[in-house]
Parts: structure tokens; sequence; C-alpha cells
């Protein structure tokens, strides 16, 4: 499988050129060839997996199904737009100081080094592997909140580490639990005891259930710390709002997503056997207080990146929400909500980036007239927020939709506090975008030099997904629902 | 469990295991950070010894492997790295303030008998030899976990961490009798990755709080965080922050 190859080798040896030129004019330019070489490479996979079927690389180190096909293309899309839009915005921060050549470099090389890792996790049939890949992110992105070296940068880069680290290592021990179990039941002499695809054949009323169950418990807390679940989404406002802001529009566009990645694939594993509704009980839970929490925080930031990363608990917590629920129409709305949530929410953090620079602070109470001094990034902002509100017509109103109509059919009762939540979140995210982008603009106010073409894509892209969903994607999320829930719709 | 009747191996494998335990003890009791380094590499080197042990009695040469990664990461390696910066941070002779002693080593106690109840549920699974070693690996973990959460130097929060995956890698060891060499390979490199990473965070954490004291970093906090982003700099701007108002 030598384009999946391409796909993981790519970003690593971006990374490895950038730690040595990443200083340099050309480095914004090498970043995007390298994030577009790796969307090529994802793409054409795509395309081979779209023609002939899950594939298992020749070592089994490698597995692509339905699944994790199309989140290794969105993350190599949002990758390489994120990196369109980091040229101009390192720029800015190196003419005004606040980034030196060695940090420079250390930015352009993490930034690839992070994208294999995400890569790494999604395509590995290991879980073993997994873990290491997202213990990767962790460290590759710990050094990239800490950038700006402000006091509040390196104690939101300590929390993220320290929380996330513990977090992790609970999933660490969570596999190990996993892998105890396989070999007793598979015997003790094998190599291949931890890989997904030998574990999911074998799960089905095999392992042992006690032993599944206390690995589910740790596996949860673990990856549910990096999804952001509350209580442990402590660090996740923290590293969003100090790191810089392409950190960010990766880091919630793409990580939960990986992080929530890693769970479903153990909920797939602990469903099959023990063949009850425990791990969806459990994500349900987690899913609806996170959702609720992080609707009702939204009201009280003072950071407009902050507040986008509440916001991005928020649909976290619904998308395990409605993984927990399972069933068909759940599954395929939440693997869409996957998808929609993280380019919108991308686009968001361009634009919010972009307006950051505009009015020279984070603070939402001093960002004013952004439609005003430069169109653009208004517009930006409001369709983004329109979009990531659940309008119609944009992509985000068809999967919170289809989870409510979920909702409906298997809990009825619990329709209600998303209802209410979905008003909170609304108000909480208009109470604050309405003056961001219409106040008056404070005078003297410049436009500055931005790169709205991947906003512009990511927005499209959403809005086409709103309006229709193509074949390939329709059939892969029909596939990959059948695997998760094991209902086709 | 009668210890009589255990094979001398056997027997030593559940003594260095004790032992490693009582040193998780002593770490959260300890103030100093020298002693608390050297306790640390104390609690490595038995945990390679008992794994050394555990490959001799039941025959798994990969264990081996686990083990030598142990020794090299637990005891010397990080212990080295941690004792080197304490001694450049000159903070060496520090002595931390630990509020509660007492209780905090009684919720310990508790945090055993806690592991030996979730043992119970899965230890069935196991060789003879390993059944009391699970439940203390999860102990360990479990009280690693602890010494973060009552600490407030960063040191003593590497140490925690440190010793929390000393304990999953020794479950896996012990339990599963290592787990694929790829794995281990790859979580020992995060391991030592993330050693240098914490050593790289003092120095920050020194320049920018003038001290490791975890507890005096608030500047994030939800409570405050009105009050506490208005000092900070204004980012990147080019007007004054008079401009705004």
């Amino acid at each position: 499988m030598t384009l999946l190859e391409a796909t993981l080798v790519t970003p690593l040896t971006g990374g490895l050129v950038l730690a040595i030129l990443g200083h340099r004019p050309i480095a914004g330019w090498i970043n995007i060839g390298v994030g577009l070489l790796t969307f090529g490479a994802s793409l054409a996979m795509a395309l081979d997996v779209f023609s002939h079927g899950p594939q298992l690389s020749p070592g089994r180190m490698f597995y692509i199904d339905a699944f994790n096909v199309y989140l290794v293309v969105l993350t190599a899309f949002v990758g390489l737009t994120t990196s369109i839009f980091s040229r101009p915005y390192m720029q800015h921060e190196v003419e005004k100081g606040r980034v030196t050549d060695r940090r420079l470099r250390l930015y352009h090389s993490m930034y690839q080094c992070f994208l294999f890792s995400m890569l790494l996790a999604l395509s590995t049939n290991n879980l073993g592997v997994l873990w290491v890949a997202m213990e990767m992110a962790t460290l590759t992105t710990v050094l990239l909140v800490s950038l700006y070296r402000t006091p509040e940068a390196i104690e939101a880069a300590w929390k993220y580490f320290i929380l996330c680290g513990v977090g992790i290592a609970q999933a660490l021990f969570g596999t190990v639990l996993i892998y105890f179990a396989a070999e007793a039941k598979l015997g003790a002499d094998r190599d291949d005891t931890l890989l997904w695809t030998v574990l999911h054949s074998s799960a089905s009323g095999g392992l042992d259930p006690a032993v599944i169950t206390l690995a589910f418990v740790f596996l949860l807390v673990g990856y549910g710390t990096k999804v952001g679940l509350v209580p442990l989404h402590n660090w996740l406002p923290d590293a969003h709002s100090e790191g810089p802001t392409p950190m960010s529009a990766v880091l919630s566009g793409l990580l939960l997503n990986v992080a929530l990645y890693a769970l479903v694939r153990v909920k797939m594993l602990v469903d099959a056997s023990l063949q009850t509704h425990l791990a969806g009980y459990l994500m349900m839970g987690f899913g609806l207080l996170s959702f609720t929490v992080a609707g009702l925080f939204l009201h009280r930031q003072h950071d407009v990146k902050r507040m986008f990363s509440y916001s991005s608990i928020e649909h976290m917590g619904l998308i395990t929400f409605g993984f927990g629920l399972g069933g068909s129409l759940a599954t395929y709305g939440a693997l869409l909500h996957m998808t929609v949530h993280s380019l919108t929410k991308s686009a968001i953090f361009v634009t919010v980036g972009h307006a950051c620079q505009l009015a020279g602070t984070q603070r939402i109470e001093h960002i004013r007239g952004l439609i005003r001094t430069q169109p653009a990034i208004g517009w930006g902002l409001l369709l983004g927020v329109v979009s990531i509100a659940g309008f119609p017509p944009f992509g985000v109103f068809i999967s919170e939709f289809l989870l409510l109509m979920a909702t409906m059919k298997s809990w009825p009762w619990l329709t209600i506090p998303l209802l209410i939540g979905f008003g909170v979140a609304f108000a909480g995210l208009f109470r604050h975008m309405q003056r961001m982008v219409f106040g008056e603009p404070p005078p003297g106010q410049q436009p500055v030099r931005a790169n709205m073409i991947p906003v512009i894509v990511h927005l499209v892209l959403v809005l086409f997904l709103g309006l229709m969903i193509p074949d390939f994607l329709s059939s892969w999320f029909e596939q990959a629902t059948l695997l998760i829930s094991g209902e086709s719709l | 469990m009668e210890f009589a009747k255990l094979g001398l191996y056997n027997q030593a494998i559940i003594l260095f295991a004790a032992l490693a335990l009582l040193t998780s003890f002593l770490m959260l009791a300890q103030a100093r950070m020298l002693p608390l380094i050297f306790t640390f590499a104390w609690q490595g080197f038995l945990l390679t010894m008992v794994t050394v042990l555990v490959a001799m009695v039941t025959d798994h040469r990969d264990l081996y492997v686990s083990a030598l990664l142990t020794f090299v990461l637990k005891v010397v390696v990080i212990p080295w790295l941690l004792y080197r910066l304490s001694v450049r941070l000159q903070m060496q002779y520090n002595a931390e303030q630990i509020a509660h002693p007492t209780l905090l080593l009684i919720s310990g106690v508790v945090l055993v008998i806690f592991s030996y109840f979730v043992a119970k549920s899965i230890i069935h699974l196991s060789g003879l030899a390993t059944r009391n070693i699970i439940a203390v690996s999860i102990a360990i973990e479990l009280l690693g976990m602890l010494l973060m959460c009552v600490r407030k130097s960063a040191v003593a929060q590497v140490i925690g961490f440190m010793s929390m995956e000393s304990g999953i890698f020794f479950a896996a060891s012990v339990s599963a009798y290592g787990m694929p060499l790829i794995v281990e390979l790859g979580v020992a490199f995060d391991i030592l990755v993330a050693s240098i990473l914490f050593g790289v965070f003092f120095f920050h954490l020194r320049d920018s709080f003038g001290s490791l004291d975890v507890g005096q970093y608030n500047h994030l906090s939800e409570a405050n965080g009105a009050d506490a982003i208005d000092v900070r700099p204004v980012m990147a701007s080019a007007h004054t922050p008079g401009d705004h108002a």
C-alpha cells in the first residue's frame, strides 16, 4: 500500500526538512507544498479504497476502512488549508516580533510532525501504536502552545502537558488491559494480539467481559481527556487560546476528531465483546454533560479563541453523545457532524486569527466593526458562526437534525436537554458575534493582509454538504455506520 | 495465598514488588527534592528486578527487553536528567511543604485496597506468580497520580507522572508478559521525549513565574479570567491599549 505510506512519509520528511529550513522565508511555501503532496497522496489512496474496498497493508501494520479513510483525507485537507493560512499569519507574527527564527523553525517542523502523528494514529492497525501516536500528537503540540513564551502561554502548555499526559496514561493502561484480555483468549505467544483487525474478529463473546469493561473505563477517561469531554476539558480552552492560531485551527478541527476516532474504535471492540450497551451509556452521559456545560460556558468568555474552543467542546460532546446513542441514524449523524464541525471550526479559527491581528487583541470587547474595516473577515466570521450554530442550509444543520431525530426515536426525553443546549449555545455565540462583526470600529483600525481562501473553500464545502452528500462520501458513511453500529441505514 | 508454597523465585518477585510499592509511599511523604529523585530511581530499579525475575520464571525472552528499557529510562536517564536540572535550577536542597501528610498516606492505603478490589475481577486470567503483582502495579499507577494531585512543585509532579508510567509499563510486563516490541519501543520513545520536554519547561516556568511552584500559576483560571486577562500585554498590536478605550 504505497499510497498510504506516501501519505505518512511526506509530512514526516517535511517535518525533518523544515527543522533545518523552517526559518527561511520559503518555509511557508514548503509547508504548503508538503501539505499539498500529503493531500494528493491521501486523495489517491481514498480513490483506491473507494474502488477496491478496505485495505490491510502487507505487514498488517496499517488498516484503512470506510471509517478512517475519510478522516485521513479530512486531516490532510485541513492540514493543507491551514498551512495556506499559516504562511501570511506567521509572517505577520514575525514582523511584530512575537516569533524569533528559532521558534519559527520549531513551529514549521512541529506542524508537519503533528500532522504525521495524527495520520499515523488514524491509519494504524495496532492499538498500541495508536496510543503512541496520540501521545506523540500531544508532545508535538505542547511546544507550539508555548510558542509565544508569555507566562499565560507557558502556563497553558504546562497544564496541557500534565493533564493530557495523565489522561493519556490512563488510555495506555486501558490498552494494556485489552492486550491482557486478548492474550488470555488468543494465547500468549503471538505478536499480533494488539492488532485491531485480529481483536475485532475475535471480540464477539470471546474477550473477558470484566477486563474489557475495566479497560473501556480507562480508555474513555484517557482518550476522553483529549476529546475534551467535561470534566476533563480544562486544558482545552487554555491550549487553544494561547497558542498560535493555525495551531488552534488544527487542534480544534483535527486532533479532537482523532481522539474521538480512537475512542469509537475501542467502543466497537467493547460492544462486540460485552454485547451490552454499557460503553454507549457512558459515552452518552459524558457527551451530554460536555454539551450542556460547554454551552453555558460560552456565555462568560472574554477571549474570542477561548469562546470558540468551548464551542468545540460542545460539538465534541454532541458527537460523543451521538456515537453513544448507537443505532444507524445517530452514527451516521455523528460521522457527518465530525466532518462538518472540523471544516467549519477550522474556518472559524482562521477568520478569528485574522480578526485578532486586525484588532490587535483577542479580547472580545475590543474586537469591533470587522465588517466595516475588512468585509472579508467580517463576512467570514458571520457565516462561520451562522454555520456552526446550526443554521440551514449549512451541513451542521443536517447533522444536528439527524442526531436530534435519532434521539427522538430512541430517547425522546433527551431531546429536551438537547434543544435547550442548542438554544443556549446559539445565544452564547451570537451575543458576542453580533458586536464583533457589526459594532463601531475603533478609530485607526486598518485592514491586514489576509488569506481568506481556506475559509471560503471550507464554508463552501460545508454548504455543499448541507445541500447534498456526494455518492462516495455517503457510501463511506453508510459502510462506517454498518461497521460501528452493526445496523445499516 | 500460601507464600511458603511458592518457589524461591516467586517469593522474590512478590518481595521486590512489595518493596516497589513501599517506594511509592516513600515518595508520597518525601518533601525533599534529592531524596525524592533517588527514591524514584530505586523504584525503577526494583521494577527492573521484578521484570527480570518474571522473565526468568516464565521464560519470556521479550521481557528482558522491557527490563532493559525500564532500567535505562527509569533508573539512569530520567533520574539523571532530573538531578542535573534540579542542580542547575539550584533547588536540589529545597523541601516542599506537604499539607496533611497523615491524611495523604492514609489515602494512599485506601488506593492500595481499591487496587486489590479492582484487580480481583481480572486476576483469574493470569498466572499464579503475578496475581498479587497486578494489584501492585495498579496501586503504583494510582499512587503516582495521587502524588501529582497533591504536590505543588513541578518536579514532584513530573516524578508522579513518571511513576504512573512505570506502574503501567510494569502492569504490561507482569500481566501480559510485555507488549509487542514496537509498542514498547514507541512508548519508551514517547517517555524519553516527554522527559526532555519537561526539562525544557522547568526553565520556561522559572523564567515566567520565578518558581516551580505550580500553585502560583493561575493566570488562566475561569474564575478570575476577566481580570487576569485584562493585565496581559495587548498582543501584536500596532496601537497602544488606549486606542481601544
